[in-house]
């Protein structure tokens, strides 16, 4: 006997939740429990008081996982709303990524030519290094950090996606 | 108004605000403060039981015979980690429960104390929610939250986790209402267009069927009637889980049986026959449901349930309906007006050919030995006017007890279903007890199971609690053996129940009344004289030890593929139908 695997989408998740001790670890390990994919998480408080923290979370199922999980998620105490920017429409998509590259000469300048390319800021530089900061869409980062690997990689810091509702109305 | 209270105190009132009868409990150090707090106050009484698991199943009891919630204090490490089987049932099973933990001091906690456990941490996953308490400041609030996110929405435990220093300090305590955000509103009531939208599928059904659950008992004692009421309108007959037993009378006509792996043959294939399903708190669980793809393939799903997450979770719907089931259910009487009951003559003869195969048959004896069913339709039979409430263990007595007895109320039956929890029964019953005082409370039991828990007989006998234990004792883990059989040719694998006690001399040890039946003869009387003590009693009522449980779909076959009894069973299974347990 074989275990079966099944066809899955990629979504992206905004959820609001009480700013409360543990409401982290009881979403993480909801993911856990019941089997769920995490891609990337994210979470900061973003409410005046701190009383409200926002979730980003990008994971993958099939649809009816993907409507289980909303499910889930609306049912723990903590969580005020959960809103699937993949399913509601055009969004944006954001990540930032610190990334640090190593060399000398002509690595070096091509580095920093592609950096001024993607719009990446310098943070710190050495006579050998620099600290490269990036934001955009995830696939953006991901090119960005495939060509710093052939210039000198040394190490790369990601914050995961953030996600939003393009227009007037909030999510 | 408000005066300077230490955390311990400020816990008790809330919970004599919250209208709490009955503390089940097991003192240790870390809940020293509040046991000394209940020392002495007679508005709440205690209940010691011998193992935190039994006091976890004895406030589930309580709470499913009575509808209010149960209460359970332990203590940290140790106390904790033993109530979490009875959180884990009342999880499962829907169960409003708030169940207080000690835990260590503030300062020690992460410090690997004595007696530490991380209870939210172990139980968060087992509970609809839980809270670590930090400030006395924050107690009365939170138990108020606790006690309405327990028994409100879909029911279920709720832990409140209090560290010593907590139950010490202290904080103004104010009277009245504890102030804070209301921040769990659950959907009680369908929208128009929703009921319109059921209305207009059964309206036009030619092979309608109720298909309820517990969800229904969870609503309160009005969903029964008015489910019996939209029944009546409609006509359409009805079946139920196991956890919906009692909603819904045994002895109506439109009554199906209970469905699903040990349903009737005439519940599971109306199931699977019919044309319009409407699903009123169940969750299409996979003993109900049978193999998914063949699931009731030619029918229009209509799924009422208070909690969203279980609409389209395991079969999709056609018609989800977030909503609570008296609610939903009054809705849907209002909605069908003074519509005429279903032209369903067609139907019901269909189903009265399935109900000619009489499922439930199962062989005579000839040599005196007891069929377990025999046992428990003699049972249900003699105890019948006294309106029991029934508890079972879990195995092959649970499936005959569902089977066998009548229930024709709601809040008669209190079984572990959705977690099979062996030992659940006894101290469900004492629950039960405690809570219906007047009432005849009988746990059918199992010669395996009922050693889970054992240790709660001295909780009877200490509150005397006449609770009737009746084992089906077969000396065997009958269901184990019984999948061995089927799955394993037979070969019995660790199932067989040595080294039984005495079970008439262990109920003496406890002060009880012991009572043994051995053969067909005795079974009446046997179960006369339990009735007739006034006090607990164990009857040891030995039946054959071979039967078996019938019918049953085997694992991994669709509800047209029941076994009946005399069935040829024996045999293996192929890896997919064994991996589905
Ligand atoms: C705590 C726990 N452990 C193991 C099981 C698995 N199990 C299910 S039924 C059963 C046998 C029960 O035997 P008994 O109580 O004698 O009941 P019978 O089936 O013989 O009526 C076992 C071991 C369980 N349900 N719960
Ligand atoms: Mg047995």
């Amino acid at each position: 006997m074989k275990i079966q695997h099944r066809h899955s989408e990629r979504h992206v998740l905004a959820i609001t939740v009480d700013n409360e001790a543990g409401i982290l670890a009881k979403i993480a390990g909801l993911f856990t429990a019941r089997g769920y994919n995490i891609d990337s998480l994210t979470v900061a408080d973003i409410s005046e008081n701190h009383a409200v923290s926002r979730i980003t979370i990008v994971t993958n199922g099939p649809p009816q996982v993907i409507d289980q999980i909303e499910a889930q998620l609306e049912r723990l105490v903590p969580v005020h709303r959960v809103v699937d920017l993949t399913q509601a429409g055009p969004h944006v998509e954001r990540e930032l990524a610190l990334v640090k590259v190593a060399g000398k000469g002509e690595n070096r300048v091509e580095a920093l030519r592609l950096a001024d390319v993607f719009r990446a800021k310098v943070v710190d530089t050495t006579t050998s290094s620099f600290i490269f900061e990036l934001t955009g869409a995830p696939d953006k980062i991901d090119t960005f950090v495939a060509l710093m690997r052939e210039l000198g990689l040394v190490e790369v810091g990601r914050t995961g996606i953030v996600g939003m509702m393009r227009g007037a109305e909030g999510a | 108004m408000s005066e300077e209270r230490s955390g311990a105190a400020i816990l008790v009132e809330s919970l004599v605000r919250q209208g709490v009868e009955f503390v089940f409990g097991y003192p240790g150090g870390a809940v020293l403060p509040i046991y000394d707090e209940l020392f002495g106050d007679h508005r709440i009484r205690h209940i010691l039981v011998r193992h935190e698991a039994g006091a976890a199943h004895a406030a589930e009891g309580y709470a499913r015979s009575t509808g209010k919630p149960g209460v359970v204090l332990v203590t940290s490490g140790p106390g904790a980690t033993n109530a979490i089987t009875g959180i884990a049932d009342a999880f499962m099973d829907s169960i409003p429960l708030v169940v207080l933990t000690g835990q260590v001091a503030t300062n020690l906690i992460g410090t690997d104390a004595f007696q530490e456990a991380d209870t939210v941490g172990l139980t968060r996953h087992c509970t609809k929610h839980n809270y670590l308490v930090k400030d006395p400041a924050d107690l009365a609030a939170t138990i108020d939250e606790a006690f309405e996110i327990a028994t409100t929405g879909r029911p279920g435990p709720v832990v409140v986790d209090i560290p010593k220093n907590v139950q010490v300090a202290t904080a103004p305590m104010f009277s009245g209402a504890p102030q804070r955000p209301k921040r769990y509103l659950p959907r009680i009531v369908a929208s128009a267009e929703e009921i319109a939208e059921a209305i207009e599928l059964i309206e036009r059904a030619e092979r309608p069927v109720l298909y309820t659950g517990g969800g229904v008992i969870n609503s309160g004692p009005r969903a029964s009637e008015l489910l019996r009421e939209f029944q009546k309108l409609t006509g359409a007959p009805l079946t139920s889980t196991l956890m919906g037993l009692g909603a819904f009378p045994a002895d109506h006509p439109d009554w199906l049986g209970m469905l699903g792996m040990h349903g009737t043959y005439e519940a599971n294939m109306a199931m699977n026959q019919c044309d319009v399903m409407v699903c009123i708190g169940a969750r299409f669980d996979d003993r109900v449901t049978g193999r998914l793809d063949a699931f009731s393939p030619g029918s229009k799903k209509i799924h009422i349930d208070i909690d969203r997450a279980s609409i389209n979770k395991v079969i999709p719907v056609d018609l989800g309906i977030v909503g609570d089931c008296a609610t939903v259910l009054d809705q849907l009487i209002e909605a069908w007006g003074s519509r005429k009951p279903l032209e369903l003559a067609e139907w019901k003869a269909r189903i009265a050919g399935w109900r000619a195969r009489d499922s439930l048959a199962y062989p005579k004896r000839k040599d005196g030995a007891i069929m377990p069913q025999l046992a428990v339709e003699r049972l249900f039979a003699l105890t019948r006017e006294h309106d029991p409430i029934i508890t079972t263990e879990v195995g092959q007595h649970q499936m005959w007890a569902a089977q066998y007895f009548g229930f024709d109320k709601p809040n008669r039956w209190l079984t572990s279903g959705g977690l099979g929890t062996m030992g659940y029964g006894m101290p469900a019953a004492i629950g039960a007890q405690l809570g219906n005082p007047e009432r005849l409370v009988i746990d059918i039991a199992g010669e395996a199971s009922i050693q889970m828990n054992i240790q709660e007989m001295g909780t009877a006998s200490q509150f005397r609690l006449p609770i009737k234990v009746f084992i089906l004792n077969n000396e065997y883990m009958g269901m184990v053996r019984q999948w061995q059989e089927l799955t394993y040719e037979s070969r019995y694998s660790n199932s067989y129940s040595d080294s039984l006690p005495d079970f008439v001399k262990m109920a003496e040890a406890y002060g009880w009344k012991g009572i043994r039946i051995e053969s067909e003869a005795d079974l009446d009387a046997g179960i006369q004289a339990m009735i007739a003590h006034d006090g607990p009693v164990m009857v040891d009522c030995q039946v054959a030890k071979e039967a078996n449980c019938f019918p049953m779909i085997p694992s991994g076959a669709a509800h047209t593929e029941m076994l009946l009894y005399g069935d040829q069973v024996e045999g293996t299974m192929d890896d997919e139908a064994k991996a589905l347990v």
